[in-house]
């Protein structure tokens, strides 16, 4: 690598040639403030809070360029802490603060917004202007997101993930100037656009312009019910990010804490939805194997992200038969909470008040879909994200750190290494290859992680050979994650260019560790932690540590076959836990 | 994506000359770096506005993002998401017309049609804008209606005998 | 048409065609400005009262610009040995007389002609103190040939510096006569031309372009749309070359929308120049293949700027981005791009033809060549001028345009459109040339030089400029979007009498941040005017906000109306005003109550003694 040399602050330093000043300081431990700079998605130099002084070859340049583009060069001398700096980075400041909806204390953000966190350490106390502001939109009709216009500071982050990074573009620039607005088209409410849900605008949002539609008055309001009787599962990525709501190490595994902490609020079971993610590997396991033999629609594809089915019904409907009739696992395990767990424990499915918490901000509107229930009774009432789960806990004033670690509750508790990693992309592929591999070889094979699975590659591919009705057979399967790469795969499919048994789609990059209800790690934290990388380390190492690494190990649902469903893709398989998808219509005046 | 419109709408696109003639001009276009400026542009011109529909289409049949679609067409002040009047008046607000009153002339059309800037009449025959500079500055004050340029307007009185031409 | 001869035929054959002969060559000036003036009935009569006639030897020509719009409709009458006779204020009546008296009878009609007739002697627009001054070398096919026909282009040597370029020069070459020729930018930047083309021509890129800039927004220029409308031709031919030179073999001219007939003439002369191999595969059997392609645009003053430009060609929403990179090295779609202007564009055939040593006898060492000005505003002979660099304000002003008309005392020239300054009669008599224009607090700019007199508000003015960056702030960096509407809103109050003394001070701390910390030149250009202002009119500024007074008479809110003693009583005005903010008794001097009056000016209207005056 090319290195140069540059002077920050009267500091010598040889960077490498192709970064910018704004790393390159931070590697030198100098923190230049940024707002709308998101390192790789959004690169487009609109806040202009980074500016500082520089020389070229000892010539001042004439502006105060935006540290977050500005190439290094050879000889070039950069101060970041002179009063021209300071005073324009105030008055930039200002000028976000004098349109904007300043009230704090009763914001989402309030302690995880960057801008808060600038303000505070340039300690802004008034705003000079007073004048006009643009008009608000508020728009919470949609289950899962609320966008409120008023917060927004325009720096167009959204937008360059929602478009570049998912490939989908709901959200851009509208109107100009003074007027500018980031909003979908023609103003529609996110209800009725072609927005997946998967929530990356809001972990990309530097405030609480857009976040997740939150229901923790239903969940308080059913826990002080003595009547309800309220259950709460949590999925595989959610113990990886919990932590960070109180301070932990991005990736940091919580698991027992988190148990401990649900009981104490008082829900009535807790249980862990990796018990339906192992439940979901049977029968999406059947159902591949039945295609295979019978000539079912292939590929067939996962259908556990519904921020993927939602993409899909949307964008790719002669995909639905592609999709796997099974519910995600939350829906799973919400159906038998009310069938089976009720049954079981002779509780009345109706007073039984079925909490989610989920890193996903997509599995609201999920719950509420329409096919979502059996027999009228919606399979999860109310599904928080990991970030609502943090407040609850603070909320019931918890010392979360301090918790004991617990188990999670029997009979829909146990859960094995293959539920686990479901949160990371790959995750449900290699869970499913370690089942169907010993299933169709009839053997307890040791050799069961897929590395080519693995990891941050956009598409990655596999093939296993093994044998189907006695003949080895070359199985293709591929792993898209995040919609844009989703996209590529059924491209190539549908233009033959490619032929899969089995796609895994993740509607998140990285999958749901890095899901759209995770914690926020702030553009400046992100510069140091990969989310995706750390958060899937520590799934993959909660894995390793369990006995149990394959789906159909799992004892409870094992028992759960035995007991009630009979078989994998049985009848009461298909009426519990399996679904059917359709096309939707986006952008329609009603 | 050249599938059909899916949405549900009832307005029947095979057989609106209109949208014939737009989706002639889509796929004269394939190929094209950037054709959705000029695309929005002569769909601008068929319909006089680019209604939800229009871009809807325009997005199914070249894979542009609504959205992006919706963007560039609030950008531009030649884009209307507004039916627009039968007559379009502009008044030129640009420099070397509003030292020499044009904002008087402005106010008077305004007066005499009604409206304000950026206001259609109640029966539809105009729209009302305020311009940039027209580039006829030697002859400011300057006024357009639809194609046809008045300059020189010193006279307020004159203007509603300009605008008459046009109320037929 | 494949070679130079054969060019060169086709020019002897042109030049053979457009010899008058015996007859006489009208030419209608019709540019937009001379066609909304009333030029199509006026060719009408013409083309109508000659067939009625049947006269031979007559031809009927339109051209672009002549550049006086004063006087427009023009129409010019050529003849074989005799100095050609220019008639101004033409209607379809004049016309027809013209046709009878000129043309049929071989007497010229004086009184129509530009001096009417006074000096006993025929003259035409050429011994006229506005043309005197000028040189021409943008604008000198401009009202002289007919800009659809690329005959009369190519009799005037048209395309013959392509020719040139192409088939005897190396690119090398090329670049080397532009840049010694010391051109610079007429874009408003000023950047040297042949340097910018030396930063494209060494890449390697499978694709390069380059783009023409006919945006022409600055409110008040219109010297690119004279050029394109009468002249069209020399933009390809410029486009020819600078293809050749960098390496590009596709061009594209970006067009404002509301230029409807420069852009018909392009398509017109494209059209032509395809058909005569003049654009296309292996130009002149040089090898080199060019094709350009125009893109309108919709209505942004901002995608004058080449990055947002840039955004708009590739179909997006005009947005500016952060440079570097330079357009040079990542423009379009991320190939190498040269941006230059029209009217940079309009100076390249000359060049080549004549030489960098010729171009840089005019003007000065730093600012070769000659710069077209668009006078407009408070002056009297409104229109474009061509003149040399290095020409004083004051010639180009009172000499050239005549000074402020009604008597009126001159108070400013606006230069450089909403990114400029205002110059005062102090430095009147600087040399005008890129350097010396910065030096005084303005800008070149386009070319827009807007006068205002007495009776123009500088503060006013100021908040004229702000509301159209607001307006057209293109909304993506903070500085620009949210601090040029704080600006304005401060401006609104000093306009209005409601602003604090401490409001300036602000003011001009805000306009520096601006400054600094935009993105794109509108944004850092943007406080200027008000900059500009404040320092030469700081007293129009304090008069507002102190004293709550608009020493001009424009801002509503400062003025007041009174009544003076010539009052008759008559009670008038006392009915006409809506608030009843009049009283009075009959027969004497009546009073206006300045609280309850809002300034709506019925009652000024309504008196017939003219005794009540707005202050
Ligand atoms: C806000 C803004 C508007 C501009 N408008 C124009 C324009 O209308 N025409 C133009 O030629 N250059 C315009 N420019 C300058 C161009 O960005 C660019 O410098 C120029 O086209 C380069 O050509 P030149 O080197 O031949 O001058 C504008 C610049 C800015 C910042
Ligand atoms: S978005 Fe941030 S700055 Fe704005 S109100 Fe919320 S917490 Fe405060
Ligand atoms: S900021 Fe301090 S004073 Fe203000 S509400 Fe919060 S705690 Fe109270
Ligand atoms: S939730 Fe996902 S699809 Fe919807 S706007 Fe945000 S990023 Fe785009
Ligand atoms: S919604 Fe958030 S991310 Fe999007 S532009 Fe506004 S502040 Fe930025
Ligand atoms: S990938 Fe996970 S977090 Fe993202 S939408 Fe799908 S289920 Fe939700
Ligand atoms: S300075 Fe103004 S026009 Fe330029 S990028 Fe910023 S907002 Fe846009
Ligand atoms: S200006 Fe209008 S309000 Fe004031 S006194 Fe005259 S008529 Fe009355
Ligand atoms: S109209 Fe004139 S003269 Fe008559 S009362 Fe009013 S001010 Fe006096
Ligand atoms: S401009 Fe650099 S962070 Fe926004
Ligand atoms: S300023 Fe009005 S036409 Fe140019
Ligand atoms: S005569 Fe050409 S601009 Fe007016």
């Amino acid at each position: 690598m090319d290195k140069v040399n540059i002077t920050i602050n009267g500091k010598s330093l040889s960077v490498a040639s192709d970064t910018t000043v704004l790393l390159a300081a931070r590697e030198a431990g100098i923190d230049i403030p940024s707002l709308c700079y998101l390192k790789d998605i959004n690169e487009i130099a609109a806040c202009r809070v980074c500016v500082v002084e520089a020389d070229v070859k000892g010539v001042p340049m004439r502006n105060l360029p935006a540290s977050c583009v500005l190439a290094v060069q050879e000889g070039m001398n950069i101060r970041t802490n002179t009063p021209k700096v300071r005073r324009a980075v105030r008055k930039n400041v200002e000028l976000i603060l004098a349109n904007h909806n300043c009230e704090c204390l009763t914001c989402l953000r309030n302690g995880t917004c960057e801008l808060q966190k600038l303000c505070s350490e340039l300690s802004i106390e008034i705003i000079p202007y007073r004048g006009e502001k643009r008009k608000p939109v508020f728009d919470d009709l949609s289950h899962s997101i609320v966008r409120d216009s008023s917060k927004c500071i325009l720096c167009g982050r959204c937008i360059s993930v929602c478009r570049d990074v998912q490939g989908i573009g709901v959200l851009d620039f509208t109107n100009r100037g003074f007027h500018t607005e980031v909003a979908p088209a023609f103003d529609f409410s996110m209800r009725d656009v072609n927005c997946t849900f998967c929530g990356q605008c809001i972990i990309s949002c530097p405030v609480a312009a857009l976040h997740e539609k939150t229901y923790l008055d239903q969940v308080w309001a059913a826990i002080d019910d003595p009547d309800k009787f309220v259950i709460v599962q949590t999925a595989p990525a959610v113990r990886a990010s919990l932590g960070e709501e109180f301070g932990l190490p991005v990736g940091t595994p919580v698991t027992g804490k988190m148990v401990a902490a649900l009981r104490r609020i008082g829900f009535d079971r807790v249980f862990d939805t990796n018990f339906s993610a192992d439940l979901t590997i049977l029968e999406e396991g059947t159902e591949l194997l039945n295609r295979v033999k019978n000539g079912g629609t292939l590929p067939m594809i996962t259908s556990c992200s519904p921020g993927w089915i939602r993409y899909c019904e949307i964008n790719y409907p002669d995909f639905l038969d592609n999709l796997s009739t099974c519910k995600s696992p939350q829906q799973m395990f919400g159906a038998l909470v009310k069938t089976y767990y009720a049954e079981k424990f002779g509780i009345d499915p109706d007073k039984i008040v079925s909490v989610s918490v989920m890193p996903c901000t997509s599995k609201k509107t999920e719950a509420k879909r329409e096919e979502m229930n059996v027999d009228g009774r919606a399979d999860v009432d109310i599904a928080l994200t990991t970030r609502e789960l943090g407040d609850l806990i603070k909320q019931a004033r918890l010392n979360f750190n301090a918790l004991p670690e617990e188990e999670p509750d029997s009979i829909l508790g146990e859960y094995t290494g293959a539920g686990v990693i479901f949160g990371a992309t790959g995750g449900v592929m290699e869970a499913a290859l370690r089942t169907v591999a010993d299933i169709l070889s009839g053997k307890d094979l040791k050799d069961i992680e897929y590395q080519d699975v693995r990891g941050l590659g956009g598409v990655k591919e596999a093939s296993v050979i093994l044998p189907i009705d006695g003949v080895d057979t070359e199985i293709k399967v591929a792993v898209a994650h995040g919609t844009a790469n989703a996209a590529k795969v059924l491209e190539a499919v549908r233009s033959g260019e490619k032929n899969y048994h089995f796609i895994e789609v993740m509607a998140c990059p990285g999958g749901c560790v890095n899901g759209g209800g995770q914690s926020y790690v702030s553009a400046k934290d992100r510069l140091d932690v990969n989310p995706k990388i750390n958060r899937a380390n520590a799934l993959y190492s909660e894995d390793e540590r369990q006995v149990l690494r394959k789906s159909h190990e799992n004892p409870e649902v094992q028992k759960l076959y035995a007991d009630y469903l009979i078989e994998p893709n049985g009848h009461l398989s298909h009426k519990l836990l399996h679904t059917h998808y359709h096309q939707r219509d986006t952008y329609c005046q009603e | 994506m050249d599938n059909e419109c899916k949405c549900n709408c009832n307005c029947n696109k095979t057989e609106d000359s209109r949208y014939v003639d737009l989706k002639a001009f889509i796929d004269s276009m394939s190929g094209v770096d950037g054709a959705a400026m000029p695309i929005l542009q002569e769909a601008q011109r068929i319909f006089g506005y680019l209604p939800l529909e229009v871009q809807k289409f325009i997005s199914d049949h070249t894979g542009v993002p609504i959205a992006e679609l919706y963007g560039i067409t609030t950008f531009y002040s030649q884009f209307s998401i507004e039916p627009r009047g039968k007559h379009h008046v502009g008044v030129c607000l640009g420099t070397a017309c509003y030292v020499k009153g044009s904002q008087k002339v402005l106010d008077k059309v305004s007066e005499d049609l009604g409206i304000r800037v950026g206001e259609t009449t109640a029966d539809g025959m105009f729209t009302l804008d305020a311009t940039r500079c027209l580039g006829c500055c030697g002859l400011a004050p300057v006024m357009m209606i639809d194609e046809d340029v008045y300059g020189k307007l010193e006279d307020m009185d004159a203007i509603p005998g300009i605008l008459a031409k046009y109320k037929r | 048409m494949k070679t130079i001869s054969e060019l060169n035929q086709y020019k002897s054959d042109a030049l053979k065609s457009l010899a008058v002969g015996e007859g006489y060559r009208v030419v209608v000036g019709m540019a937009t400005c001379g066609i909304s003036a009333g030029a199509k009935p006026v060719m009408e009569a013409f083309k109508g009262k000659i067939a009625e006639y049947d006269l031979p030897n007559v031809e009927v020509v339109k051209t672009g610009c002549i550049g006086m719009c004063v006087y427009e409709p023009i129409v010019e009458i050529f003849a074989p040995g005799k100095e050609k006779v220019t008639y101004i204020h033409m209607d379809a009546e004049r016309a027809a007389r013209v046709v009878t008296e000129h043309l049929k009878w071989g007497k010229p009609v004086a009184e129509f002609t530009v001096d009417g007739g006074e000096t006993g002697q025929l003259r035409n627009l050429n011994d006229i103190q506005f043309y005197k001054k000028q040189e021409r070398i943008v604008l000198r096919n401009c009202g002289l040939i007919d800009p659809e026909n690329i005959g009369e282009y190519i009799a005037r040597d048209g395309y013959q510096a392509a020719a040139l370029a192409l088939t005897s020069m190396t690119r090398e070459e090329v670049i080397e006569v532009v840049r010694n020729s010391g051109l610079r930018g007429r874009g408003g930047a000023g950047f040297s031309t042949g340097l910018k083309w030396s930063f494209a021509a060494p890449s390697q890129a499978d694709q390069k372009y380059i783009v023409c800039n006919a945006d022409e927004g600055d409110p008040g220029a219109f010297m690119d749309r004279s050029v394109l409308e009468g002249d069209p031709h020399a933009i390809l031919e410029a486009m020819i070359i600078g293809g050749y030179a960098i390496g590009a073999t596709k061009g594209f001219i970006y067009v404002r929308a509301e230029y409807p007939v420069a852009v018909q003439r392009l398509n017109i002369a494209i059209e032509q120049a395809k058909e005569m191999g003049l654009l296309g595969k292996n130009i002149l059997n040089s090898g080199f293949d060019f094709e350009i392609e125009i893109r309108l645009g919709a209505g942004a003053f901002v995608c004058g700027e080449e990055t947002a430009l840039i955004a708009s060609i590739e179909g997006k929403r005009g947005m500016s981005r952060n440079k570097p990179p330079f357009p040079a090295n990542k423009g379009l779609w991320g190939k190498p791009t040269i941006i230059n202007n029209v009217e940079t564009l309009a100076n390249i055939p000359q060049i080549l033809l004549r030489g960098s040593e010729w171009f840089r006898s005019f003007g000065t060492e730093k600012s070769p060549g000659t710069k077209v000005f668009a006078l407009g505003g408070k002056i009297s002979n409104t229109g474009l001028v061509e003149v040399p660099m290095g020409i004083t304000l004051r010639e180009v002003i009172y000499d050239i345009g005549g000074g402020c008309p009604n008597g009126k005392a001159f108070k400013a020239v606006q230069t450089g459109g909403p990114s400029g300054g205002c110059i005062t009669v102090k430095d009147l008599d600087t040399p005008i040339d890129f350097d010396n224009l910065v030096a005084i607090g303005s800008m070149m700019g386009s070319g827009g030089m807007i006068v205002v007199d007495e009776d123009n508000c500088m503060v006013d003015i100021a908040r004229f400029f702000l509301d159209f960056t607001v307006d057209e702030s293109c909304g993506k960096c903070t500085p620009c979007r949210e601090g040029t509407k704080r600006m304005l809103e401060t401006l609104e109050l000093i306009t209005a009498g409601e602003a604090k003394p401490e409001d300036l001070d602000d003011l001009a701390e805000l306009a520096d941040n601006i400054r600094l910390t935009s993105l794109c030149a509108l944004g850092q250009t943007a406080p200027n005017p008000v900059l500009s202002t404040m320092k030469h009119f700081r007293d129009e500024y304090d008069a507002h906000v102190h004293d709550k007074r608009c020493p001009a008479g424009v801002c509503q809110a400062l003025l007041n109306y009174i009544i003076l003693h010539t009052c008759t009583g008559c009670t008038r005005c006392v009915k006409k005003c809506p608030v009843d903010a009049i009283s009075g008794k009959v027969k004497e001097r009546h009073t206006i109550d300045q609280k309850k009056c809002i300034k709506c000016g019925a009652c000024m209207d309504a008196c017939t003694f003219k005794a009540i005056i707005r202050k």
